[in-house]
């Protein structure tokens, strides 16, 4: 729990007072299949300490060698945020005692980052319509990451009042990108919507490189974030750091929290604190941590056991070569040739379906249909089951088969549900689910009207009713014999044969 | 045919050996039993050894022996027994560094070294005292006491190197290999009256070599001969994948230099800095008859000045301890080695910091805490910043030298072995040990020490370093194998056949 | 003529996670004082001019495939570690952090 509450000011009130300057400092895990400087498997969620070598356990006497796809994938997001890329460029050592780092020093770059000077584009949703903002990028380093902690005895799990923690060296030397914004000015009411929009963007930028698949969900994109504030017309103010914001929610909401603690601390006549901050997804609300005052003198220095980068122009046009589209650019590309509406477009991004979407559609779905399927019934099963859309075990193959079975009648909507359940639930593919769970149109006249029968002896109030015109009324026999035949039944086709069985006009 | 061994087993050269053994007058197994019943004898008054896998050993050597009755393609080094400095990691063997703050650790692999020394056939027989993470000149800062001179047991070995050095000055062993920072392999050399070279940063794989200071460290060859040294250096010189600083490309043919001997008409440069005052004049007296001996057999020699090697022990006292600072970091005592200070209560901070002050001996905090000094903020480029600029005038002044001489001499070591306990708490005194050989670490060049005999004020022995430019490593084999063997035929013996009987 | 105090000597050895008596304290101080005047003289030479030197010997783009290869059996990783619970390395609690 927080240790302080923090006195707020309301937010539209903050922003009448101050002008807020924010800065993003984003650790992205990249996609490799190795870690950054040995050749230790970098798959999540494996058992702890078993992707490990005297590399990455920082052993006396190992030593590294850097990850060629680490250094291609950083240079390609340099070029795709429009960096400058280093003709040569050092790593460094960054010293400092943690039980999470192995060697403790932390491999990172310091003063000769190898991508510097970009920017990045973002659309913020306001009232008046979209506003797009350009956030400049100082510059993109690439760094390794450190193992992972457990706090063990204590009651609550956390660093604080823990007797002792455990170690698991799985992550520790898994290549991080580090991607620092200059201080992003003049954004004023919309500051926490254009720190989302900006995370975002990085993300689907980092996904549309296939550099990193960016799962939040698995720690893979954690975010500090600055915040200051000036009073109007005045020079910028002391800034916070909040560290390890990990979802783009939370980054919002850190950014709002921020803004509205400043403001009260500075409204009352006080001074903002340099220090360190924790974002608490519980209370929205950030904790001191380090004050900076006191702050670890990490004595960087070049890293002697491993040589120079030096990309050739030659290799980074190579690189320039291989740049995917832009994800902006892309959507307002779908959108128009889907003709789908700004809504639409946006409940697809807002659901990361898009890429989904667009396989889908690929694989011969109709656009429609395949965005039902995914904002619909798909996010609801993915989201009952806390998985990523993705991950949800349905391919763009399913569907197409879906749906060629919905079109010859094969199947009913309620039942292709079903399948796609039993797809989730590992029962096979479609037609294997099918045949499993034997879900089949009751489709033959003769079972139909028996069941039709049935029910209209069991309600014979009912088939008065429609005899007398009321047709209406027929909404009680249909859903009898959907009971009947356990929903495998194609309602309209029922509701037909009742109607002419009893002679009825529909 | 006469046999191609005679004498003493123990006393043979590594290359005698290998022919004795190729010749089937010798097993391996019986030239490993004969060293370690030479380690048995001795090693209690010498302590070369931290270390000794008998049954390792003589395992490794029956292998050989069976694979040579198999008629197998063997190296020439095959069979014939070494003594690994304990700072190089060796799969399931104890490797301490010297340190207690290492002991009881076993590392789970094998060093690139000791790889290639496996791959050779050669016969580790153990592994070597030294100072503690390399931090000295004589091996007195071992956490496991210092090891001896076996030219006079009160005297110190040279350090780091000391242990593998005294082995083969012991005759113990007739391979060894030693790591040079700043001297750690030369140094020692020249006090037992051996051979060590420092090959080119880059030469030998640093993989499995714990860190010093990572751009000043090489392993390299000790031996009683400079053909046994060439014979070694080939078989663990090379490129290797796993050290990034490793270079890509032949290894010079240091072997072939050595036999070729000829040093007629080559440029010899005498480097006007390093000599002179502050130098024994004994060490002096023997230096200036090598270099007639030099000019007797054909070479020119000229003299060169290096004016910035003045500043060489400033910028190595700087860079040193700033990257060791760093290197040793890790031993934190949380994922092996030493861990003090555990109760339950203690935080990790005040554990680390418990095992550290417990597992480091007094030289090795004096240099961690000069080191993060001199790395610290607002100290940086004062220190740190400024000994890298001193780093390239010493490259500058080496590639102006070696414009004019295509190898370079001077003494290896100012003084001849001193006594143990002299300097031990006087860092600066003990520093100036290696003022001449620290220039080439800190150019990344190569250079050699050869004994030329003993200084007539104590009877103890000198040696003389030859420094060649990165990469040709053999200009040290021709010109150091031309001074032994002029030196061999005025003496009518090996320098080391004069170690007193221990 | 440098002078690094006590207190400075106590705070490069908090950095450097030693905890020094006051006796090695004292020493050190008096000790570090006296390396530092010596090897301050670097200053003398090296202008503005020189470009420093971090690596000895010249070489640039030294790279790794990406390839994933497997580590150390876990039983050899704990076999090395002072203190092991739960597969994991046990490390004494953490101060300093919330």
């Amino acid at each position: 729990m927080s240790s302080t509450t923090n006195t707020r000011m309301a937010f539209d009130q903050a922003l009448e007072r101050f002008e807020p300057v924010l800065g993003l400092e984003t650790h992205v895990e990249l996609g490799t299949a190795s870690k950054m400087f040995c050749s230790c498997a970098t798959e999540f969620g494996q058992d702890p300490n078993t992707q490990v070598c005297p590399v990455c356990l920082g052993l006396p006497g190992s030593l590294p060698v850097v990850n060629a796809v680490a250094v291609e994938s950083t240079i390609r997001m340099g070029l795709a945020l429009h960096c400058d890329i280093a003709s040569w460029c050092r790593f460094a050592r960054k010293n400092y005692f943690y039980p999470d780092m192995p060697k403790d020093y932390q491999v990172s770059q310091y003063d000769e980052p190898l991508c510097t000077n970009g920017y990045l584009d973002v659309t913020v949703a306001t009232d008046d319509g979209p506003r797009e903002f350009r956030v400049e990028i100082e510059r993109v380093h690439m760094e390794e990451d450190t193992g992972k902690l457990t706090h063990a005895g204590g009651d609550t799990g956390r660093i604080h009042g823990a007797d002792y923690s455990l170690v698991d060296y799985n992550r520790a030397g898994i290549p991080l990108i580090e991607i620092v914004t200059k201080p992003i000015v003049g954004t004023g009411a919309l500051a926490p919507l254009v720190a989302r929009a900006y995370v975002t963007e990085l993300r689907d930028l980092m996904r549309s490189l296939g550099v990193s698949d960016v799962r939040m969900d698995q720690g893979s994109l954690r975010c500090d974030v600055n915040v200051s504030l000036a009073p109007a017309g005045e020079p910028w103010g002391t800034r916070s750091e909040t560290k390890n914001v990990n979802s783009l929610r939370s980054v919002e909401r850190a950014v709002r929290s921020e803004i509205e603690r400043q403001a009260a601390v500075l409204a009352d006549g006080g001074r903002v604190i340099q220090e360190t901050r924790h974002f608490h997804e519980d209370t929205g609300e950030t904790t001191p941590g380090r004050s900076k005052e006191h702050a670890e003198d990490y004595r960087y220095f070049p890293e002697p056991d491993l040589v120079p980068v030096a990309p050739s122009a030659e290799w980074v046009e190579e690189l320039r070569g291989t740049l995917p589209e832009v994800p902006s650019v892309r959507r307002a590309r779908l959108q128009e040739q889907w003709g789908i509406s700004d809504l639409e477009m946006q409940t697809l991004v807002n659901a990361e379906a898009l890429d989904l979407v667009e396989e889908t559609i690929a694989a011969g779905v109709d656009q429609a249909a395949a965005r039902k399927w995914w904002t619909g019934e798909f996010t609801r099963m993915a989201n009952e089951q806390g998985v990523a859309l993705a991950d949800l075990g349905i391919t763009s193959s399913h569907i197409s088969r879906v749906e060629s079975l919905i079109a010859d009648g094969s199947l009913t909507d309620k039942l292709a549900r079903q399948v796609f359940e039993g797809v989730v639930a590992g029962e096979g593919d479609v037609d294997a689910v099918i045949a499993g769970r034997g879900l089949v149109v009751v489709g033959d006249d003769s079972t139909l009207l028996a069941a039709i029968e049935t029910a209209l002896a069991e309600q014979p109030d009912v088939a008065e009713k429609i005899r007398g015109g009321k047709v209406q009324a027929a909404g009680a026999i249909v859903g009898a014999v959907m009971k009947a035949t356990k929903g495998q039944a194609d309602a309209a086709k029922v509701r037909a044969l009742l109607l002419a069985h009893l002679g009825v006009e529909g | 045919m006469a046999p191609v061994m005679d004498g003493d087993l123990v006393r043979q050269d590594a290359a005698t050996l290998a022919s004795a053994m190729q010749a089937g007058e010798v097993s391996s197994a019986e030239i490993t039993q004969a060293c370690l019943d030479r380690i048995d004898a001795v090693d209690g008054e010498v302590h070369a050894f931290l270390y000794v896998d008998k049954d390792a050993a003589l395992a490794s050597a029956r292998v050989v022996d069976e694979q040579r009755a198999s008629c197998a393609q063997l190296g020439p080094l095959a069979g014939v027994p070494l003594a690994l400095k304990d700072v190089l990691t060796m799969r399931g063997v104890p490797t301490t560094c010297g340190s207690r703050i290492l002991e009881g650790w076993r590392p789970p692999y094998d060093s690139t070294v000791v790889e290639r020394l496996r791959e050779a056939g050669v016969v580790i027989l153990g592994k070597t005292n030294m100072d503690e993470f390399a931090m000295g000149s004589s091996t007195e800062h071992s956490a496991y006491g210092p090891t001896r001179n076996p030219w006079d047991l009160e005297r110190i070995p040279g350090g780091s190197g000391g242990g593998s050095a005294a082995a083969l000055a012991a005759f113990e062993a007739p391979l060894a290999i030693g790591t040079d920072t700043g001297g750690s392999i030369r140094q020692p050399a020249a006090v037992t009256g051996t051979v060590g070279v420092k090959p080119t940063y880059g030469g030998v794989s640093r993989y499995g070599l714990v860190a010093l200071a990572s751009s000043l460290d090489q392993a390299g060859p000790c031996a009683r001969t400079v053909m046994d040294a060439a014979l070694l250096h080939q078989a663990i010189a090379g490129h290797d994948p796993r050290d990034s600083t490793s270079i890509n490309a032949p290894v010079p043919d240091v072997v072939a230099a050595a036999r070729n001997a000829d040093i007629r008409g080559m440029k010899i440069g005498l480097v006007r800095e390093l000599g002179g005052e502050g130098y024994q004049d004994g060490v002096r007296q023997r230096f200036d008859e090598a270099v007639t001996v030099l000019t007797d057999l054909g070479a020119e020699v000229v003299e060169v000045s290096c004016p910035n090697f003045e500043y060489a022990l400033a910028a190595y006292y700087l860079i040193l301890p700033s990257e060791a600072s760093s290197n040793l970091a890790r031993f934190d005592g949380m994922r092996y080695g030493l861990r003090v200070g555990d109760d339950d209560q203690a935080s990790v901070e005040e554990v680390m910091s418990q095992t550290r002050e417990a597992g480091f001996g007094a030289e090795v905090k004096r240099r961690i805490m000069l080191g993060t000094y001199a790395l610290s903020s607002g100290y940086y480029d004062a220190y740190y910043g400024q000994a890298q600029k001193v780093r390239t005038l010493i490259s500058r002044d080496f590639a102006a030298a070696f414009d004019q001489a295509d190898v370079l001499i001077s003494p290896t070591a100012p003084t001849t072995a001193f006594r143990i306990g002299e300097k031990v708490d006087d860092p600066l005194a003990m520093y100036l040990n290696d003022i001449a050989t620290i220039p080439v670490n800190l150019a990344g060049n190569c250079a050699m020490s050869v004994p030329i005999g003993l200084a007539p004020e104590d009877g103890l022995p000198v040696g003389l370093q030859i420094m060649a430019p990165a990469l040709a490593d053999d200009r040290l084999y021709r010109a150091g194998s031309a001074l032994e063997q002029a030196l061999v035929d005025k003496w009518g013996h090996e320098l080391i056949e004069e170690v007193p009987a221990l | 003529m440098a002078q690094i105090s006590r207190e400075e000597v106590q705070h490069l050895a908090h950095l450097a996670r030693l905890e020094l008596t006051d006796e090695e304290t004292a020493h050190y101080a008096e000790q570090l004082s006296a390396i530092v005047d010596a090897v301050a003289r670097v200053s003398d030479v090296a202008a503005q001019d020189i470009p420093p030197t971090s690596h000895p010997i010249p070489v640039t783009n030294v790279f790794r495939e990406d390839v994933a290869k497997p580590g150390l059996p876990r039983d050899e990783v704990a076999a090395a570690a002072p203190s092991w619970e739960d597969d994991r390395f046990k490390v004494p609690r953490i101060l300093g952090e919330d």
